[in-house]
């Protein structure tokens, strides 16, 4: 049996290194959410396996934020010690303590800043009946470790607050010739049909409203396709015939949730490139349609038009990110569908250099976490 | 052929035809419209409330009811009360928060409400084993129309309407598409609401006899509302009223057509007109029923079931006979078409997204693919069951699948929506219990035909006490494990029964 174990499980010093890998990788998603009371609660007590110590706690700067194992009347000593943690503290034994219970194992607090971005986030205390230099050695690898996941996390938050930053972007997008060219249209209806001017005047009230509205970060398809629709009445005022829109919503899908200007971006592109076309053509006319369809548990939108197209490496290059290239709107949509329902769901292009642009974009009914 | 078999045969491929052609272009017509405001029209709850109609009225509503109400008599009127009063256990306790839960199947509400894969994994093979079920007596139920409209061996039918199903679904048309739903209801209640009043004025023409002075055997309970057999009659009866009110909230394919309301208070308007609808529809199967009584005594015995299909020529004779046979018999081709489709398409849904969906090995088949891998299973295992075992009756194996259905899901809905406190391993372990239990009697029954003793009786209709032991299960080990309730679950309670209209900080 021994021999078995030998073999197939590796030797003692392969399985103890297993075994240490694991416990850090059982500690590590919590600690992916950054430093809090329920991350700290849900790490700490693997820390402890992997230091063998009667007692380990992770604190902030300010206080102890879960302790684990024994000696759970020594979180006020702890407090005060890390009161004093200071930058370019090294990993040291902070405190011998004196206790009333005999029985209690926690003797000495070894104490290791956690460090982020070269700012002191927390410790990590270590208590023991008295602490070796392997222990204190130990504790300061913990704490290194412990410290690189925070990093990660803090890293996850900032790509988080980017995808905002670039959704408040996007809401501040809308064009200002958008703006002053609709108001112009709307200005030449003034005298000549009082009440279409007023009609559009509410329309782009309605518009803008919805575009910089502060809350959520999903709406339903209903809502977008509304707003889609205010958009392209108000281009169509001023383009008046050179611009045919057709839309095929089936109004099975009008419910399903959706990432907050998701579609509003791909019409507009639609919009430029079919109406740059439009000069070229016979009859002068930038066509473009909107199709929405029901595919059971998937709802598909389709926004075409038929422009000039584009060469697909270039739109590989905006879906990629590229800052570089016109379309911020392509790459952010597609960066938002995937970050809400996975990367199945990824944005489809299809075009080539004069055949039109197709894009596809692919909602699932229910993802989980997806709420408005 | 001889002529009698003409309108069946017409009626047969008019309404095949027809819903293959619908399902082909239909979309394409229904929908080419440069209509500029058509995104705002979300599905108003009357046509809605028909489309959901249109896709519950099977050929156990269309066909079984009157051959129960005339083999049985006036007990059996309690599949139909049943069927339309689970709408409305469904419009108190389920339809508005469903709807606001966002989910569009039911492993998807499992799976938002508990946050957990098992839990959804779980009622995933409950909607599946739901679903074939419920498919089965579709099939059975062809195979009967076709065998009495154009003499078809009763292996055709099943054939026939696999077929249709597996074309429309495979090529991306029926999908659900709610006009054609709506359309279908209309359709079923034409096709037995005209011949029933020629009917009524035929047996008016007759001096109005009395049905329940027939000769037919036991013609002093005929018109009692319990079941024969004194205790064991009355467990029956109660059985049958828990399986039915309780079960309809759980058949998938009732449930994903909520989710097209635009909210919760939509979802209770549909629910509402699905209420008028139904109970208009269910007024005309005991007319059959009790008109058959009189006319057709000798269909009591030997197939019950084809009752609705052969009365018509009983009494009328000529060509007015044989149009009414026609319709009587598109409306019931037209029931099975719809109610196989939409639950095919359910099924088929669970199934691409949980088993043909995953990857095998390195390999891994896109979503239209996995979709129509799943649509031929879906179909082809409870066709098969139906050429294989025809001899259960429609209504009964239908009543079957309402009983899992009560046993399964209407717990998991009740708790889930209305108590705080469950645990995914008390939702594990309700459907555990309500699913071998009703799963047994379902097992019973296909196997035996005994439906006398207790036994018999208990596990013919489970839902008496299925559902209550279920839903004990499902109380007792949340309780046990109330350490484990999910950290969302208030915040989740708040959103499923705050109505829209109120402004939560919903962050």
């Amino acid at each position: 049996m021994r021999r078995w174990r030998r073999t197939h499980l590796g030797t003692e010093a392969d399985r103890a290194t297993f075994r240490t890998l694991h416990t850090a990788s059982l500690a590590a998603p919590a600690l992916r959410e950054g430093l809090t009371e329920a991350s700290a609660e849900r790490s700490v007590r693997h820390l402890r396996t992997l230091l063998g110590t009667p007692a380990a706690a992770l604190t902030d700067t300010s206080g102890v934020l879960a302790w684990e194992g024994l000696g759970h009347h020594h979180v006020a000593e702890t407090t005060q010690v890390i009161a004093d943690l200071s930058d370019g503290a090294p990993t040291r034994i902070a405190a011998t303590i004196e206790c009333s219970d005999p029985r209690c194992p926690v003797r000495q607090l070894v104490i290791s800043p956690l460090v982020v971005e070269e700012v002191i986030v927390g410790a990590l205390v270590v208590g023991a009946p008295n602490a070796t230099g392997s222990l204190v050695r130990a504790a300061n690898e913990v704490a290194a470790w412990v410290s690189g996941q925070l990093e990660l996390a803090r890293l996850d938050d900032s790509r988080t607050a980017l995808m905002e930053a670039e959704v408040r972007a996007l809401r501040a997008q809308i064009s200002p010739h958008f703006i002053y060219n609709s108001l112009g249209a709307i200005a030449s209806f003034v005298r000549t049909d009082p009440d279409r001017a007023r009609e559009l005047l509410l329309e782009f009230a309605d518009f803008t409203r919805y575009s910089f509205r502060s809350h959520g970060d999903y709406t339903t398809l209903a809502e977008e396709l509304r707003s889609v629709e205010r958009y392209l009445l108000l281009e169509q005022a001023r383009f008046g015939d050179r611009l045919k829109v057709t839309l095929r919503i089936a109004p099975e899908v009008l419910p399903v949730a959706v990432p907050f200007l998701c579609i509003q971006p791909l019409v507009e592109n639609a919009v430029r490139h079919g109406l740059e076309a439009s000069a070229d053509k016979a009859d002068g006319v930038g066509r473009l349609s909107i199709t929405a369809r029901d595919l059971d548990q998937e709802c598909l939108i389709e926004v075409e038009d038929d422009g000039t197209g584009e060469d697909p490496e270039r739109v590989r290059r905006a879906l990629a990110g590229d800052a570089s290239m016109d379309s911020v709107g392509l790459g952010n949509v597609d960066a938002r569908l995937r970050n809400a329902f996975g990367d199945d769901y990824g944005l489809v292009v299809e075009t080539a250099p004069g055949a039109g642009t197709k894009v596809i974009v692919r909602v699932p009914k229910f993802a989980p976490g997806v709420q408005l | 052929m001889s002529t009698e078999v003409v309108p069946g045969f017409v009626a047969v491929v008019l309404v095949t035809v027809a819903t293959l052609a619908i399902g082909t272009w239909g979309l394409r017509f229904s929908r080419t419209t440069s209509d500029f405001f058509v995104a705002s029209r979300t599905v108003r709850p009357g046509l809605n409330a028909s489309a959901i109609g249109g896709e519950y009225l099977s050929a156990a509503s269309f066909l079984g009811v009157a051959g129960l109400v005339l083999t049985f008599g006036a007990d059996m009127l309690w599949y139909p009360v049943g069927w339309t009063a689970g709408y409305l256990v469904l419009l108190v306790l389920v339809a508005a928060p469903l709807r606001r839960s966002g989910a569009y199947t039911l492993p998807d509400f499992a799976e938002a409400r508990l946050g957990s894969r098992g839990v959804r994994a779980l009622c995933s093979v409950l909607v599946v084993a739901i679903g074939w079920l419920y498919l089965l007596p579709q099939f059975q139920g062809a195979g009967l129309t076709l065998q009495a409209a154009i003499d078809a061996p009763t292996w055709v039918g099943p054939l026939v309407v696999a077929a249709v199903v597996l074309i429309n679904v495979g090529s991306g048309g029926m999908r659900s598409i709610t006009f054609v739903q709506a359309f279908q209801y209309w359709l079923k209640l034409t096709a037995l609401l005209l011949p029933a009043c020629v009917l009524l004025a035929v047996w008016a023409g007759d001096g109005a006899p009395n049905p329940t002075m027939g000769a037919g055997a036991g013609a002093d309970y005929w018109s009692l509302p319990l079941g024969e057999g004194g205790a064991q009659g009355l467990y029956v009866t109660y059985s049958l009223i828990v399986a039915t009110f309780l079960g309809t909230m759980g058949l998938p394919h009732v449930v994903v057509r909520f989710y097209t309301n635009p909210d919760g208070r939509a979802a209770r308007r549909t629910t509402l007109v699905v209420l008028a609808l139904l109970g208009a529809f269910y007024l005309l199967p005991p007319v059959y029923g009790a008109l058959g009584r009189i006319y057709a005594t000798d269909l009591a015995t030997a197939g019950s079931d084809a009752l609705v299909l052969e009365l018509p020529r009983l009494m009328v004779d000529g060509i007015l006979g044989e149009v009414l046979t026609g319709l009587v018999t598109a409306g019931a081709f037209a029931a099975f078409l719809s109610t196989s489709s939409g639950l095919s398409i359910a099924v088929a849904g669970v199934l691409s997204q949980d088993v043909t969906g995953r990857r095998f090995g390195t390999h891994r088949l896109s979503g239209i693919a996995a979709f129509r891998a799943g649509a031929v299973i879906a179909v082809v295992v409870p066709a098969w069951v139906s050429i294989a075992a025809p001899d259960v009756g429609v209504a009964r194996t239908v009543g079957l699948a309402f009983a899992v259905a009560a046993s399964t899901f209407c717990p998991l809905l009740l708790l889930g929506i209305w108590w705080r406190g469950l645990t995914a391993a008390g939702a594990i372990a309700g459907l555990v219990v309500g699913g071998v239990g009703s799963g047994l009697a379902v097992g019973w029954t296909l196997v035996t035909s005994e439906t006398t003793g207790w036994v018999a009786v208990l596990l013919g209709q489970p839902a008496a006490w299925s559902v209550p032991a279920a839903l004990a299960t499902m109380v007792l080990v949340s309780r046990a494990t109330r350490s484990r309730v999910p950290t969302h679950a208030g915040r989740f309670m708040v959103r499923l029964h705050t109505p829209e209209s109120v402004d939560l900080q919903r962050t």
